[in-house]
């Protein structure tokens, strides 16, 4: 049993249909790149996935689980903007992965203050401790999806998704982004979506790449069929398949 | 270069800002002194020095019959309503805010309603709440609470649709009730907008306090000011006027104070 089950999604607004057919199975642990053209569905995919919205048909089921209603602490998600809160400091945003869930959404006493150690703990990991008193509207962008990405990790998710998180970030930035999320993802093990608009980017950090396109176009109503999902890579290995003996074949091959 | 480019100095900038202010005394002192001149026991303009004379003596000395300083009981009295007014509505309207920005039952259940209130005028409502209140305080805070709460209401709960919905999923992602979104995202991030309503309300707020105060009271900024209309006393009345003017002044100046200081995360309006 695959641990992200996707079946025979259809999403359409009005007689707009977005995306149609898409069939898909992750495992856990699993890195999922998504690419495609502007506008063919990507950010309604993980929409779906993160149960903001429901499909007008299918059903996507994590760990076997009914399909979820409504967003919850077993999905985390990040946005290419407004991401984190911007009237609490960067430590405070920290604490809000925690704090969220509890009657009044903050913590009292010790268990404010231990909770604080533990975001100054997650914050110099994630190099921001030296501004942990900050707002973050003084921050730059990638501080600011470091912090993000932080603050989804800290509710500690079993999927997270990412819709374009670098997407506004210069090169060198993205870099250092890159190495973070891989270091981050090494230590926790958990499943990820990335929509991206970076090939380069989705074969690196991704196990898998998915191409959403549309396969059918009706010239006269663009509107009629939506996108699927095209392509399905196996981008383990640098993009090159097979890399991978998965029978017993009793040939000798490095260790 | 455009005129769109032209920025002023730091000294321009102030002498721009004082001109009409100056502009205004000059007018008044120049048209005062052309009918003061025509005829001496005029009223209609007093002359700057006899309104300058009038508001310390009205400052300063108590009145004969009551043996208070009436304009200190006015201005107090003045105050009093309007803090409760506006503080009661300001409270009213952040929980129904919240409550029409947040729930997609509420907003079906009270946005049209609320729309359709703000309409009513509320001055045509003063009859009624002077028959159902009485004359004393309550119809008068009632009366601002009434003009000012469509407003704060259907302004609060926009500013609350316009919190990103990125945000309001993200709070769920960690876990959030809907009341802890209400309390700990919609909130916080209302308070500035709050206040910015606020500052907006006072003008009407002002105008309604002053309505009331005319038409039924003993006591009062407005109820002073149409007293002494009938003896055409124009150098209370422009005092009075004055002195209103600079209460609304400060009390804007506070809030955007109380706005800067509190909520530094929030960007910079007027
Ligand atoms: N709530 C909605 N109601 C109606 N149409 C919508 C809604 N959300 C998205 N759409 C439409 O669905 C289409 C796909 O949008 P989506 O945001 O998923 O694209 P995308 O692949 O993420 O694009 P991009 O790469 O530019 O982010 C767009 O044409 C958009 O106009
Ligand atoms: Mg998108």
């Amino acid at each position: 049993m695959s641990f992200v089950t996707v079946q025979n999604i259809f999403q359409t607004y009005g007689r707009r249909s977005i995306i149609e057919r898409v069939n898909m199975e992750a495992d856990e642990g699993e890195f999922v790149s998504i690419v495609g053209a502007s506008g063919c569905g990507k950010s309604t995919f993980l929409r779906l996935l993160l149960a903001q919205e429901r499909p007008t048909r299918g059903e996507i089921r994590i760990a076997g689980a009914e399909p979820a209603r409504e967003p919850g602490l077993d999905r985390g998600i990040v946005f290419q903007r407004y991401s984190v809160f911007p009237h609490m400091t960067v430590r405070e945003n920290i604490v809000a992965g925690e704090s969220f869930r509890s009657p009044w959404g903050r913590f009292f006493g010790a268990a404010r203050t231990e909770a604080q150690t533990r975001a100054d703990e997650t914050l110099t990991r994630i190099g921001l401790d030296h501004v942990a008193d900050q707002y973050p509207a003084t921050l730059s962008g990638g501080m600011q999806q470091r912090l993000a990405i932080g603050q989804a990790l800290t509710a500690k998710p079993r999927v997270l998704l990412l819709d374009e998180p670098f997407g506004a970030l210069d090169p060198g930035t993205r870099l250092s982004m890159h190495d973070f999320l891989q270091d981050l993802r090494a230590e926790t093990g958990m499943t990820v979506f990335m929509v991206t608009h970076d090939l380069e980017e989705a074969f690196k950090l991704g196990d898998r790449v998915l191409v959403f396109d549309k396969p059918r176009w009706d010239p006269h109503d663009p509107n009629l069929y939506g996108a699927t999902i095209t392509y399905d890579f196996d981008a383990r290995d640098g993009g090159i398949p097979f890399q991978t003996i998965k029978e017993d074949t009793h040939v000798l091959h490095p260790a | 270069m455009r005129l769109i480019n032209i920025k002023p100095s730091r000294p321009l900038a102030v002498f721009l800002m004082l001109l009409p202010f100056a502009a205004v005394v000059v007018a008044y002192a120049i048209g005062s002194e052309i009918r003061l001149a025509a005829n001496p026991s005029d009223k209609l303009l007093p002359a700057p020095s006899t309104v300058w004379d009038t508001a310390v003596r009205l400052i300063t000395e108590a009145d004969r019959r009551s043996g208070r300083i009436l304009f200190w009981h006015d201005t107090w009295a003045s105050l009093q309503r309007l803090a409760l007014g506006i503080g009661i509505s300001a409270f009213i309207g952040l929980v129904f805010g919240l409550a029409i920005g947040l729930l997609p039952l509420m907003r079906s259940f009270l946005a049209q309603f609320v729309a359709v209130l703000s309409m009513i005028p509320p001055l045509a409502l003063l009859p009624i709440l002077f028959i159902v209140f009485g004359l004393g305080e309550l119809s008068k805070v009632v009366l601002i609470v009434v003009g000012t709460l469509p407003f704060l209401i259907r302004d609060l709960s926009q500013r609350v649709i316009e919190v990103p919905q990125e945000m309001i999923v993200k709070a769920q992602t960690l876990g959030a009730s809907s009341w802890v979104i209400a309390l700990r995202v919609a909130l916080p991030q209302l308070m500035p907008r709050l206040i910015l309503a606020v500052r907006l309300s006072l003008g009407p707020a002002w105008l309604f306090l002053i309505a009331a105060e005319a038409i039924a009271s003993d006591l009062g900024l407005g109820y002073r000011i149409f007293l002494v209309r009938r003896y055409l006393a124009m150098d209370v009345i422009l005092t009075y006027v004055i002195w209103i003017t600079l209460l609304a002044f400060l009390i804007d100046w506070a809030l955007r104070w109380l706005s800067r200081r509190f909520f530094p995360w929030a960007e910079e309006g007027l």
